[in-house]
């Protein structure tokens, strides 16, 4: 769950072999051809893909209603018939609320990665483009995030702000820009050093344009692959904030606040208590396995 | 080398500087303001104003911050809401749990690492390669906390082998390593070392496989030296990179540890944040981040320094 510090060379190996913007449209092609060979990512994705769609579409699925209690049937086993997996503990049908968990528990783990990509990329560039001043300012204001263990960060803010599932959102996204940010630093700089930047610049080209058709083209993907990378550390940290009741409120269906809820239970039916757990278990897994082949696919040195 | 430090410790400065500043704002995040967390809805207005006047909650800012720094550099991290007792002491007995807590996954996790990672980088079959990258594929995926419930449900609920919690028998302080103590820190120990152990198997994995690669090793091949005398020098080699990972880790099991430490009710630090957080006890909360910012920060310092020994090559700064 800890943030893996970004390695300096992360961007040395994309750099030099990813195209310059020109050739861009063939890049990305071959990373296609890459990653359709590849069955592991490929396999990762389908699952994603089943369990994004059935969270997306869980309304229209015919599923029982995750968020009606019974008293009488309370932790039904798994197995059971009309409840496929069984009932959780107050009596809520745990295939629907499987399946409806997806909604929150992805979208809080995803969206933090976003915002953090959207600002903490802006950032990187913008400091390793224009470097000096520039880049002394940004880079010390990510020092201070980065002197907290990622964990401890996450947990104070939200617990100081309170529960609730924007204040998680607002504490994951802080947590996340320092090392996207870092990482864009790094790479940037890298790019910033080669003779076709100073030849564009010498036939003219403005600073916008540089780095908009020059400098994007070669860090996006070393970024967006770091990026990728992290979304796995978000879902579980996310649904670990909910686990410690500083997340989600109940009583929406979310998978690190079921196993918050059930956790009264592993004496009754320890297997339906650990359910939640594996729907995590499985996300984070396959993101980060996509990760990988999109990290082999795009040639970006690790 | 003595220099390099200092100029790393000047460095940190600044950083603190912030860290400081961000920890102060933790509390001014708070909804409401920090008194209302500590007073009934209908208090009357004046005992509001005098609370606020007393923790000088009326002044700007600015001055609030001068004050709080001044006082907590000497040492006085207020008062806990809940229980009363001055913060240092809270902070204090609870951080020797977390530590041994957190020595004893390194442990494991890092000796663990090492020999997996090498093994995978030196295996000559995939089996092993796909094996250990499959061990490490799930230590950096699995949701610890989650982990640590099964682990309860197996070897609590079911096998009874193990207790579920607790710090040892009653009125254990910890620190002592008897059977009972140990017993209570197994799984602990196990649910806290799956994600070093994930992280650093696949980084000594892939440095040592770098190593391995470079022209130097061929050469000491050439030479006739033996694989043995050869793993000598690619571990020397790989022990900058590892080194820095380690460190980052070991910190963030310390900073990290609060979800473990809840689902087995240990009284480290990470237990002290959950429940401060939900008694708004804002003092704890302050403190516990600024105790453990400051270690993650002085980790960092060490280890930076620790690599110098070990690669003089490395003079940055």
């Amino acid at each position: 769950m800890a943030i893996q510090s970004p390695s300096l060379d992360l961007g040395a190996g994309a750099a030099v072999c990813a195209t310059p913007a020109a050739h861009a449209r063939g890049y990305w092609q071959q990373v296609a051809r890459r990653l359709r060979r590849d069955p592991v990512t490929l396999v990762c994705a389908a699952i994603l893909l089943l369990i994004v769609a059935s969270a997306l579409a869980a309304p229209w699925l015919g599923l029982a209603d995750p968020y009606k209690t019974s008293m009488i049937r309370r932790l039904y086993p798994i197995g059971s018939p009309n409840f496929l997996l069984g009932t959780d503990e107050l009596g809520r049908d745990m295939f629907a609320r499987l399946i409806y968990g997806g909604r929150l528990s992805l979208f809080m783990g995803v969206t933090p990665v976003a915002l953090a990509l959207l600002i903490g990329g802006t950032l990187g560039i913008t400091a390793g483009f224009l470097g000096g001043r520039v880049n002394m300012a940004i880079m010390r204001v990510m020092d201070v995030f980065y002197a907290f263990p990622s964990v401890l960060l996450a947990i104070s803010l939200s617990g100081a702000m309170g529960a609730g599932a924007e204040n998680t959102l607002l504490a994951l996204t802080i947590v996340f820009i320092p090392p996207i940010c870092r990482v864009s630093e790094s790479v940037t700089t890298q790019v910033r050093g080669f003779d076709f930047v100073d030849a564009a610049r010498a036939s003219g080209a403005g600073t916008l344009t540089i780095v908009r058709v020059h400098v994007l083209g070669n860090v996006l993907g070393p970024i967006l692959v770091y990026a990728t990378s992290l979304i796995s550390v978000a879902i579980i940290l996310a649904a670990g904030l909910s686990f410690l009741g500083l997340g989600v409120k109940p009583p929406e269906p979310e998978w690190g606040l079921m196993l918050n809820t059930l956790r009264q239970a592993i004496y009754v039916n320890p297997v339906l208590a650990a359910l939640p757990g594996v729907m995590i278990f499985i996300t984070s897994i396959c993101f980060n396995l996509m990760s990988d082949g999109l990290r082999a696919a795009m040639d970006v040195k690790a | 080398m003595l220099l390099y430090a200092l100029r790393r410790l000047i460095y940190l400065v600044p950083v603190a500087f912030g860290v400081s500043l961000l920890v102060f704002a933790l509390v001014h995040l708070a909804p409401g303001d920090p008194i209302s967390a500590i007073v009934p809805p209908d208090a009357p207005k004046e005992v509001v104003d005098k609370l606020k006047e007393y923790y000088g909650f009326d002044k700007p800012l600015p001055v609030q911050y001068g004050r709080w720094l001044l006082v907590t550099l000497s040492g006085d991290f207020g008062t806990s809401i809940g229980t009363g007792r001055p913060v240092a002491q809270e902070v204090g007995s609870a951080f020797g749990n977390t530590i041994i807590l957190a020595i004893a996954a390194c442990l494991v996790a890092f000796s663990l690492a090492i020999v997996l990672g090498t093994a995978a980088a030196y295996a000559k079959s995939r089996v092993v390669d796909r094996l250990v990258t499959s061990i490490a594929l799930v230590g950096v995926s699995v949701p610890h906390f989650w982990l640590a419930i099964v682990l309860v449900i197996i070897f609590s609920v079911e096998l009874g082998w193990l207790p579920p919690m607790g710090l040892g028998p009653e009125n254990a302080t910890g620190w002592r390593l008897d059977w009972p103590h140990i017993r209570h820190m197994i799984l602990p120990t196990i649910a806290l070392s799956v994600i070093p152990l994930g992280v650093m198997t696949r980084t000594v994995r892939s440095t040592i496989k770098e190593i391995l690669s470079m022209e130097f090793v061929t050469a000491l091949q050439a030479k006739g030296m033996n694989d043995r005398q050869i793993l000598f020098h690619v571990l020397k080699n790989a022990a900058p990179v590892c080194l820095a990972v380690m460190g980052l880790q070991a910190g963030n099991l310390i900073g990290g540890s609060i979800l473990i430490e809840t689902v087995f009710a240990w009284p480290g630090t990470g237990f002290l944040l959950n429940s401060a957080i939900f008694r708004r006890d804002l003092p704890i909360l302050q403190g516990t981040t600024l105790v453990l910012a400051f270690f993650f920060m002085m980790l960092n310092l060490t280890v930076d320094v620790i690599q110098t020994f070990v690669d003089p090559r490395i003079k940055r700064g």
